[in-house]
């Protein structure tokens, strides 16, 4: 057992999926809720973020990389457990196997996502506005698959930061690790709210 | 005449060895009050005949102890891993469904090979050190509060139950399970365990180590003796959080 490589590709997963990841994420929520306070303002913070001095290489780092490397092992990781929830159907365990789904559901549509956006706007087919958002979430179906889409990510983020507070060490006692629930409970509420706001401030 | 007499149905998945595929017969048993699962089994002993009324082999399972305190009569009950001597039959929903614990390699019927979490003991060093070539005395004192919660996980009884729970203990994974890891805790808190920590530490950063649990907690839940397993985890995490950054960037005490 002295080969530790898989130890510290599990540790990576679990601290690139907080940082950068999670961060971006919230940050990206954010940025979007500025949808609710009209075209104007959207349009303003979304050239804000796409003018950024040395966008590509923040994109590249910050989110295309620590992304792919999550999303590949973690579905190498999803797909190595064999869930139980029927007979074992404890609070932990049913999180444990949403935690894969939504992680599984979440390589496709973060995929359809940023080909739909962030693709298309660098092959010049498209502008990154308020414009675009709307076109696409006029659709009710594509409109139905963000609400999961954003719903899902805010999920995995939530109680990936619980267990990232297990896996560093962090949330050690039963107590300790009961807190860590209400409080990436609180997490997921606040962020599936700013989440769910904006995008109905596109229809 | 009175009404007819109370019954008992099994319905037990069975296997003839390791690599021959499984069937599930019935058996219906004359009820009789107090009987647990093991008493059933024996019953089924004495007069292996089906609820066909076709004459069968017995069925074979493992026991010892008889008082929840070996681990060796583990198996599925109703889709949940635990001991048969303490399964008793009025709690059960009926018919009783009995299977082998399939973590494990079946060896027949309801007997598995727990093997593999010896030799993760082995891979861990869950024990204490002590052999020299003379007398080295008396150990550093225990505090008595450490001594009576490390007493609780020495509870252990190697079971399997907890590896059977587990989601991510399975054929396509290398796991090795709470258990040893929870020995690992035991060990590393004894006052003369303490002085090997590191290697033990190191061990469980290794391929199918303390990295492989994904926080499903079936473990502590299914756990007959109530050992604090996912506490243990995390606190092995703790620690295997700074031995990391030692072994990294490099430390001057070695064990403390």
């Amino acid at each position: 057992m002295d080969n530790n490589r898989e130890f510290l590709m599990r540790r990576l997963h679990s601290l690139l999926g907080v940082i950068p990841i999670g961060l971006f994420l919230t940050q990206h929520l954010i940025v979007n809720h500025f949808a609710t306070q009209g075209v104007e303002a959207f349009n303003q913070a979304a050239h804000f973020m796409a003018n950024l001095p040395f966008v590509i290489f923040l994109e590249i780092f910050v989110i295309y990389l620590p992304l792919m490397y999550h999303a590949f092992y973690g579905l190498y990781i999803a797909f190595t457990a064999k869930n139980n929830p029927g007979h074992y159907s404890y609070m932990r365990n049913i999180l444990f196997v949403a935690q894969r789904y939504t992680g599984i559901f979440l390589v496709v549509f973060i995929a359809w996502h940023v080909f739909e956006t962030r693709f298309q706007v660098a092959i010049g087919a498209a502008e990154a506005d308020f414009n675009m958002m709307e076109n696409i979430l006029s659709n009710p179906f594509m409109f139905a698959f963000y609400v999961v889409g954003v719903l899902s990510a805010t999920f995995h983020l939530a109680n990936g930061l619980w267990s990232f507070f297990v896996t560093w060490g962090i949330t050690v006692s039963e107590k300790a690790q009961r807190y860590s629930t209400y409080f990436t409970l609180l997490v997921f509420i606040v962020l599936s709210i700013i989440g769910i706001r904006a995008l109905f401030a596109f229809v | 005449m009175g009404e007819a007499a109370k019954t008992v149905i099994f319905e037990i998945e069975r296997q003839n060895s390791t690599d021959e595929s499984s069937y599930w017969e019935k058996f219906e048993l004359p009820y009789r009050a107090n009987m647990n699962v093991i008493s059933a089994l024996m019953e089924i002993r004495r007069n292996p005949v089906n609820m066909d009324g076709k004459k069968t082999t017995p069925v074979n399972w493992d026991m010892n102890c008889l008082e929840e305190v070996c681990g060796a009569c583990s198996m599925v009950i109703n889709g949940k891993a635990r001991q048969s001597c303490t399964a008793l039959v009025d709690q059960l929903e009926q018919p009783i469904r009995l299977q082998p614990m399939r973590t494990f390699p079946v060896v027949r019927d309801l007997i598995v090979d727990r093997s593999r979490m010896f030799d993760s003991l082995k891979k861990v060093k869950a024990w204490v050190p002590i052999d020299g070539t003379h007398d080295l005395g008396e150990g550093p004192r225990m505090p008595e509060r450490k001594r009576q919660w490390a007493y609780e996980l020495s509870k252990c009884m190697t079971c399997g139950v907890c590896l059977e729970a587990c989601p991510n203990v399975n054929d396509k994974s290398d796991f090795i399970g709470a258990a040893p890891l929870s020995q690992v805790r035991l060990m590393n808190a004894h006052p003369t365990g303490a002085m090997n920590r590191d290697e033990r530490l190191n061990a469980i950063m290794g391929e199918g180590g303390l990295a492989d649990c994904g926080n499903s907690q079936n473990c502590v839940e299914s756990c007959p003796k109530g050992i604090p397993l996912t506490t243990s985890i995390a606190a092995l995490n703790r620690d295997v959080s700074i031995q990391m950054f030692r072994n990294f960037f490099g430390s001057d005490h070695m064990v403390d």
